[in-house]
């Protein structure tokens, strides 16, 4: 015993394999992660075309970029589709997790239905959602041969509400795993607070959204990285689902960004609004890592 | 005896090998063409260059030029470059060259006289970037058409239109017979196109110059361009019925007679072609939209990537001359329904529409295409613009000009 502390290894040594084993992944996370954030936000400054090149311009790109129409429309629209999904999300999948957790029978059946579109791609789902939503062989043409002929409904040809087409295909994708997470963390409840709660005689929909709620908030903090880091980076879908169309009235940001480096052969506009999606994360983790990790020191 | 009889069988296959056409080597081409028409024009060149001994490896990226070229050029710029790429007569590789990514052919342009055969001149001048030849231009590609389907306008009662007033008049009967008048697929460059169209036929090809080419914000936000809005708003509307996405099932619509007309460029002959369909008399061009008849020099032209393989770097000069040989020329251009860049070729075969092409071109009547006069950069947000435009029909020709302007006057 004594010669064990009298030996024990500096705290650097201690778990060498540990660390060893995570250096590639420190490294990772160094070079590629910070170093081409920093490097992508250095080259924003620049007026780089086709090939990066060091000309500082100042803020110029960040100018043009916020009197760019197609850019507000692409930050307006990431706006409501990301309040929407982050509430709809959870909403519907929480109850659908609470539905399926009243012991009902076949509910694997129903967890695997629920689940399976996730199993998709955005493309394949942004194509599937695109026939459903084509008033020439989807749901309007469906609703019209049975009778009610001027039924109307093509969100993907009208501008005004074309995000929303987009929304709808989001969730039918993106429900079923918030349902599977949510459903994990009712499973991790101990049955004996909910016989606790029965003995008092507290309501069913009293107990879920007063205690059950509140105790899977771990669960609750993951599904919303989860479906946050969805909703920044969403592009596929909208390309597969639109392209953007009609007009620019579908766009998003991460096609202004992929479009303005790789097509319009504007590497610092490209930049300049990748940094500005970096900003609005940060802007939105920091509060939030401040409250989380702030508060338990 | 025998050491020597293995020896002489060596020596026989190595002299076999140099004998026949080099060793087969594999070159890969990228382009952008994947309709019918397009497929078929680009399958004569794999014919040809296969002929030469060589084995052409098809990279055909599908989508459109905006969705290819991103690849191309990452492919270049990382390293991984082709053995020859398509891109528009112009200014898209322009970085590429001067950053020294593509190859010099200049050697090759001296020893074939590329100077002498290749007309207009222009293309070949928009190859040179000091003093040296770095592409080849294999076609003309004139945006200045639009096209009319005769069976539209038999359904709808009314004669074909000559001009484009006489369309934007005959819309109405059009639509009473339950067609599209105007077929426009929804991507940007198209809407884009169609209107760069509308000013050359309606504001003249001095205008068109005149903005696209010395940007002259003064002009873009004038009275002559707002007359082109304003024709702009009638393609407008009698486009808003016409949901496709991709301009050959626009031209689709226009062969089966469910439009009455589209602009576009001559590129979409081929489509014709490929529907067995004849000119003057299943369809009807107007180049020029009937008022203005120029040809715009616009077209495709091949860059070669620099490689370290020799055997490759070879078989990119044997690809370069193929392409202009006046055989391919033609084989090429009359599938594609573009007009050869050599004028000492026989274009008998050539139908009624491409003959008014080859005729205008002969009189000189030529402008340069945007690709030749814009960048990238600015072109992509004059895109931007009209697909906006074209799906907002709030938005009013005053605004849209205004903006137009605004581009034109930070273009360069």
């Amino acid at each position: 015993m004594t010669e064990q502390t009298a030996r024990r290894p500096s705290r650097l040594f201690r778990n060498l394999n540990a660390k060893i084993a995570s250096i590639p992944m420190i490294l990772n996370a160094l070079v590629i992660f910070l170093g081409g954030t920093i490097w992508t936000i250095v080259y924003s400054f620049t007026d780089s075309r086709l090939l990066p090149r060091l000309n500082f311009v100042g803020l110029d790109q960040y100018r043009r970029l916020w009197v760019t129409p197609r850019w507000l429309v692409a930050v307006e629209n990431l706006a409501i589709y990301g309040a929407c999904m982050l509430v709809f999300s959870l909403i519907i999948g929480f109850l659908l997790a609470a539905l399926l957790d009243q012991k009902i029978r076949f509910e694997d059946t129903f967890r695997t239905i629920f689940l399976y579109p996730f199993a998709l791609s955005f493309i394949v789902t942004g194509l599937v959602w695109q026939w459903i939503l084509n008033p020439n062989f989807g749901v309007q043409h469906v609703v019209r041969s049975l009778g009610w002929t001027d039924f109307a409904f093509d969100p993907l040809y009208d501008s005004s509400i074309v995000i929303y087409g987009i929304l709808i295909a989001a969730l039918w994708q993106g429900t079923g795993l918030v349902m599977c997470l949510m459903l994990a963390g009712l499973r991790g409840i101990d049955e004996d607070i909910w016989k606790a709660a029965r003995v008092d005689g507290i309501p069913t929909w009293k107990t879920y959204l007063f205690i059950i709620i509140p105790m899977m908030r771990p669960v609750l903090i993951t599904t919303l990285v989860i479906i946050a880091a969805g909703i920044v980076k969403v592009y596929d879908l909208v390309v597969a689902q639109t392209s953007g169309g009609p007009g620019i009235s579908s766009e998003v940001p991460a096609k202004y960004v992929y479009e303005y480096m790789f097509h319009a052969q504007n590497l610092g506009q490209g930049f300049a609004a990748s940094t500005m999606m970096l900003l609005t994360v940060i802007i939105v983790i920091v509060p939030w890592a401040y409250l989380e990790f702030g508060r338990r020191k | 005896m025998r050491y020597q009889f293995i020896t002489a069988a060596l020596a026989a296959t190595a002299a076999l090998q140099f004998a026949g056409p080099a060793a087969a080597t594999d070159l890969e081409v990228t382009h952008w063409w994947t309709s019918g028409g397009e497929a078929a024009a680009v399958a004569e060149f794999a014919k040809a260059f296969d002929a030469t001994g060589n084995h052409w490896v098809d990279g055909a990226i599908a989508g459109s030029g905006d969705t290819a070229r991103p690849i191309m050029i990452s492919r270049i710029t990382g390293g991984d470059p082709m053995g020859a790429t398509q891109f528009n007569h112009g200014r898209q590789a322009e970085e590429l060259v001067k950053a020294g990514l593509m190859r010099d052919l200049t050697d090759l342009a001296t020893k074939e006289h590329w100077k002498d055969v290749i007309r207009p001149a222009s293309l070949l001048n928009e190859c040179t970037v000091d003093g040296k030849v770095y592409c080849i231009p294999v076609n003309i590609h004139s945006w200045q058409w639009l096209w009319l389907s005769n069976k539209a306008f038999a359904d709808a009662g009314v004669p074909v239109p000559k001009n484009w007033d006489e369309f934007v008049a005959a819309a109405p009967a059009l639509e009473k017979a339950g067609k599209i008048p105007l077929a426009v697929g929804q991507q940007a460059w198209q809407t884009s196109g169609a209107f760069q169209v509308l000013m050359v036929a309606i504001g003249g090809p001095d205008i068109f110059k005149k903005v696209y080419g010395d940007k002259d914000a003064a002009v873009a936000g004038g009275p002559e361009v707002a007359k082109v809005f304003k024709a702009a708003d009638d393609a407008r509307k009698m486009q808003a019925k016409s949901k496709v996405q991709d301009w050959n099932q626009a031209t689709n619509l226009v062969i089966t007679g469910q439009a009455g007309g589209q602009i576009m460029g001559d590129w979409a002959q081929g489509e014709f072609q490929v529907a067995g369909q004849t000119a003057g008399k299943d369809y009807t061009c107007l180049p020029g939209l009937g008022v203005n008849a120029v040809i715009q020099t616009g077209g495709d032209s091949f860059y070669f990537p620099l490689l370290k393989d020799a055997d490759k770097s070879k078989a990119q000069e044997v690809l370069a001359s193929t392409m202009l040989s006046p055989a391919t020329q033609v084989a090429f251009n009359l599938k594609k329904g573009s007009l050869p860049v050599r004028g000492d070729v026989d274009l008998n075969a050539a139908n009624d529409c491409m003959k008014k092409g080859l005729d205008i071109l002969a009189k000189g009547n030529t402008i340069p295409d945007t690709n030749q006069l814009m960048t990238e950069d600015s072109l992509t947000q004059v895109n931007d613009l009209f697909a906006e435009f074209f799906a907002t029909p709030t938005m009013t020709p005053e605004d849209a000009q205004k903006r137009f302007a605004d581009i034109v006057s930070k273009a360069d």
